[in-house]
C-alpha cells in the first residue's frame, strides 16, 4: 500500500467513496439528500474513468468519463430534482423498516461480492481487482435499495446506483467499453429516466401517492379486472 | 448480403422516427415498413454469411431473424383492428413504439457486439413499457411499473455478465478492440478463463433469463400480459422471449468452450436444465387456476420457454435442433393465438375464462381459429410443437431418464389444464344474454397463415428450413475451437 502510485491511490479513494455513498443511499430517509448522494456517486465513478483514461492514455475513455459526469453527475440528478418540485415531494421522508437489518445485509452483500470476485481480482492488474469487487457490491446494494424502498423515486435512484456500479465495473475490468456501446448505454439510461418521469405522473394519478407498495391490485388471487380494451 | 441485413435493422428504425412525427396513414406506413423489413431479412438470410464490425449473419441467427421479421409483418396486419377503440391518440403512441421495438429485436439478433446486444434488449424494454401501460388503468400502470423495474434490475445483471466476458476476452485476445465482438470471441472461446466465464454465465443467465420469463424470475410476465393489448402480446411472446433465449444461447456456447477442460464443465447445462424444469413445472401447475385468459396464455408461454431451455440444457445436437424448432413453432403459434385471443375478448366483452362461453356458437369463424391455436399450444399432433416436444422427450430419455419422466409429467399436466380451460370456452353453451360487443370483424387469414406454417413445420419440414435449423443446431452443439 505504501508504494502505490498516486493515480492508483486516487482510484482506491474514489472507489471507497462510491461504496460509502451506496450505504448513504440505503439509510437516508429524505429524498433530497438521496438525490445528492446519487449525484456524488455518479461524479466519483466518472472521475475513476477519467483517472484511468489519463493513466492509460486512452482518449475514448476520457470522452465516456465526461459523458458520464454530465449525465449521471449533473443531468439526471437535476431531472429527478425537478420531478420532486413538480410532485411537491421536497419535504417528504420515508419510514424505513428494519434499518439495522438492512444495513447489516448491505455489509453482508459487500463480503459476498468480495468472495465472488476473488478469483478475478487475482487476475486483474493491481488495484483494479478490488475496484471490480466494489462495483459488484454497488450493483447489489442498488438492488437491495430497490427491494427495501417503497417510494417510487427512491427505487429509481436505486436503479441509477446499479448503473453507476456497472459503469465502474466496465472501467475497472476492461478499461471501458467501446464508445459505441457506451453511447448506447447512456442513451438507454437517459430514455429510462424520461420514462420514469412519465410513470411518476401515472402512478400519482392512479393511487394518489408515490408509495409503490400500494400498487398491489395484480396478484395470483385477484379476479379479472374488466373494462379494458382487448 | 450485408446491405439487406442493414436494411432489416434500419427500416424499422427509420419508420419509428417517421411515425413519431407523421400522423397520417400511420397504419399503412407501419404495414409497409414491416413488409420491407421482412423482405430485407429474407434476402439477408438467403445470402452468404457475413461478419462485420457492427452486424453479422451466421448459422445461428438466421432462423431467428427470419421468424422475427415474419411475425412482425403478420402482427402489423391486425394492428388497426385493435387500435380502433383507442382513437387517434392511441395510434400515434402505438405505431412508433411498435416499429422501435421491431428495430431493437432485429438489432439484437443481427449485431456482432455483445454490448450492443445488451443495449438492444434494454431498448426493447423501454420501447414496450409505455405500451404495457397503454390502457392507463391502475392495473395497467402497476403491471408496467413491475415490468420496468424487474426487467431493468434483471438486465443490469446481464450487463455485469457482459463486462466479465469482455474482461476474460481482454486477457485472452491480442487485440482488445475485438473483446466484445462475437466472431472474435468464438475464435478464441477455448482460451477464455474458465472461472471468469463461469461467473459471467451465471450473471447472464439471471439477466436474460428474466427477459425470457424463466422461473423464479418470471414475476413480471403474467402481470404484464394481463394488462397489455393483443398485438403487443403477440410481439412479446413471438419475438422478445425468443431473442432473450438467443442471447443466453450465445453466451452459453462461449462458456461451454471455456469450461471444456475444467472439472465443472457441465454446470451451464445443469443450470439450464434446472431453470427449464422449474419453469415448466410451475407454469403447468398454475395454468388451471388462471381466470384471466391473457394471464392463462402468459403462463403457457412460460411453460414453453421452460421446455426450450430444458432442451438447450441437454446440449446434444438433436435436443438443440428440437429446441430451435420449438422456439420457432411457439413464436409463430403464440403470435397467432394472442391476436385471436384479443379478437375473442373484444367480441365477448370479457377477459374472464368463466364468462367466455360457446365461441363456436357465437362466432364459428373465431371459435375454430381459437380452438386450432389453443390446440397448437397444447402440443396436439398435426402441429410442430408436438414434434419438437417428442424430440425433446426422446433425446432427454436417452441421457437423463429421470428428468425426461418429470418433464413428460409436466407436459401432461399442462396439456390437461389447457384443454380443461379452453374446452368450455369453445364448446360450452353460450349464455343467452350475450350480445356481440362489436360488429367489426378481424381478418383472420394472417393467423391462419401462421398456424398453417406451424402445421407444415410439424408434418413436412421443407428441406430449406430443415437445412437452416440443422446448420444452426450443429453450430450450437459442436464445441467451439
Amino acid at each position: 500500500m505504501t508504494s502505490m502510485p498516486l493515480a492508483e491511490q486516487g482510484v482506491a479513494f474514489l472507489a471507497g467513496l462510491v461504496l460509502l455513498t451506496s450505504f448513504v443511499l440505503l439509510s437516508q430517509t429524505r429524498l433530497v439528500p438521496v438525490i445528492y448522494a446519487c449525484a456524488i456517486q455518479g461524479m466519483c465513478v466518472a472521475l475513476v474513468a477519467l483517472l484511468r483514461g489519463i493513466v492509460d492514455g486512452r482518449g475514448e475513455l476520457l470522452v465516456s468519463a465526461l459523458l458520464t459526469f454530465a449525465l449521471k453527475g449533473l443531468c439526471i440528478p437535476w431531472m429527478l430534482d425537478r420531478q420532486l418540485d413538480r410532485l411537491a415531494l421536497h419535504r417528504s421522508a420515508e419510514v424505513l423498516d428494519h434499518q439495522g437489518l438492512v444495513l447489516f445485509s448491505g455489509a453482508a452483500l459487500v463480503v459476498f461480492s468480495y468472495w465472488v470476485v476473488l478469483p478475478l481480482a487475482q487476475m486483474a492488474s493491481s488495484i483494479h481487482g478490488s475496484v471490480i469487487m466494489v462495483s459488484l457490491a454497488v450493483v447489489l446494494l442498488g438492488l437491495l435499495m430497490m427491494v427495501v424502498r417503497h417510494q417510487a423515486m427512491a427505487q429509481v435512484v436505486g436503479f441509477m446506483a446499479m448503473e453507476n456500479g456497472l459503469f465502474l465495473a466496465a472501467v475497472a475490468a476492461t478499461g471501458g467499453m467501446p464508445l459505441v456501446v457506451e453511447l448506447g448505454i447512456a442513451f438507454d439510461v437517459l430514455l429510462a429516466m424520461v420514462l420514469f418521469g412519465i410513470f411518476f405522473l401515472h402512478i400519482r394519478e392512479n393511487i394518489d401517492s408515490m408509495d409503490v407498495d400500494r400498487l398491489s391490485a395484480l396478484t395470483e388471487e385477484s379476479g379479472v379486472v374488466e373494462k379494458q380494451w382487448p | 448480403m450485408a446491405m439487406s441485413l442493414w436494411l432489416a435493422v434500419l427500416i424499422p428504425g427509420a419508420a419509428a422516427i417517421l411515425l413519431a412525427f407523421h400522423r397520417q396513414h400511420q397504419a399503412q406506413i407501419n404495414l409497409w415498413a414491416s413488409a420491407l423489413a421482412c423482405i430485407a431479412a429474407l434476402l439477408a438470410v438467403l445470402g452468404p454469411a457475413h461478419a462485420g464490425t457492427v452486424l453479422m449473419l451466421d448459422a445461428i441467427n438466421k432462423p431467428f431473424l427470419l421468424t422475427t421479421g415474419f411475425i412482425t409483418l403478420t402482427v402489423a396486419l391486425s394492428c388497426p383492428y385493435f387500435l380502433e377503440p383507442a382513437g387517434k391518440g392511441g395510434a400515434a403512441l402505438f405505431y412508433p413504439l411498435f416499429q422501435a421495438f421491431s428495430c431493437t429485436m432485429q438489432l439484437a439478433l443481427a449485431c456482432s457486439n455483445i454490448g450492443i446486444l445488451w443495449v438492444a434488449l434494454e431498448g426493447a424494454t423501454l420501447a414496450t413499457v409505455l405500451l404495457v401501460a397503454f390502457n392507463r388503468t391502475p392495473q395497467a400502470v402497476e403491471a408496467a411499473w413491475k415490468y420496468f423495474v424487474l426487467c431493468g434490475v434483471g438486465i443490469a445483471q446481464a450487463l455485469f455478465g457482459t463486462v466479465l466476458v469482455a474482461f476474460a476476452a481482454h486477457q485472452a485476445l491480442d487485440d482488445p478492440q475485438q473483446a466484445m465482438n462475437w466472431p472474435a470471441l468464438h475464435a478464441a472461446a477455448s482460451h477464455l478463463d474458465p472461472t471468469v466465464m463461469g461467473i459471467a454465465f451465471v450473471f447472464c443467465l439471471v439477466g436474460y433469463g428474466t427477459k425470457a420469463g424463466l422461473v423464479p424470475l418470471h414475476q413480471w410476465l403474467p402481470d404484464a400480459y394481463s394488462a397489455a393489448i393483443a398485438p403487443l402480446l403477440a410481439m412479446l411472446s413471438g419475438t422478445l422471449l425468443n431473442v432473450a433465449l438467443y442471447a443466453l444461447l450465445r453466451i452459453k456456447m462461449l462458456t461451454d468452450a471455456a469450461l471444456a477442460t475444467s472439472a465443472s464443465h457441465d454446470i451451464p447445462n445443469m443450470l439450464l436444465l434446472a431453470f427449464g424444469l422449474a419453469s415448466t413445472l410451475l407454469a403447468a401447475l398454475l395454468l388451471l387456476r388462471q381466470r384471466d385468459i391473457k394471464r392463462l396464455f402468459g403462463y403457457s408461454s412460460i411453460e414453453h420457454m421452460g421446455i426450450a431451455t430444458f432442451a438447450l440444457g441437454l446440449g446434444t445436437p438433436l435436443a438443440t435442433f428440437a429446441a430451435l424448432l420449438h422456439l420457432l413453432c411457439h413464436g409463430l403459434g403464440k403470435a397467432a393465438l394472442f391476436i385471436i385471443v384479443g379478437a375473442v375478448t373484444r367480441k365477448a366483452g370479457s377477459r374472464s375464462t368463466e364468462r367466455i362461453r360457446g365461441l363456436l356458437h357465437l362466432d364459428p369463424r373465431l371459435g375454430w381459429a381459437f380452438m386450432a391455436a389453443a390446440a397448437a399450444m397444447a402440443g396436439l399432433p398435426p402441429f410442430g410443437l408436438f414434434v419438437s416436444e417428442l424430440l425433446i422427450l426422446t433425446s432427454a430419455a436417452a441421457h437423463q431418464p429421470w428428468l425426461a419422466a418429470s418433464l413428460a409429467l409436466c407436459m401432461v399436466i399442462a396439456f390437461a389444464a389447457l384443454l380443461r380451460q379452453v374446452q368450455p370456452m369453445v364448446l360450452g353453451e353460450a349464455p343467452a344474454a350475450t350480445t356481440m360487443q362489436t360488429k367489426e370483424t378481424i381478418a383472420l387469414w394472417p393467423s391462419w397463415l401462421q398456424l398453417g406454417l406451424v402445421v407444415i413445420l410439424g408434418l413436412l419440414m421443407p428441406p430449406p428450413i430443415l437445412h437452416v435449423l440443422q446448420n444452426a443446431a450443429i453450430r450450437i452443439s459442436i464445441p467451439l475451437p
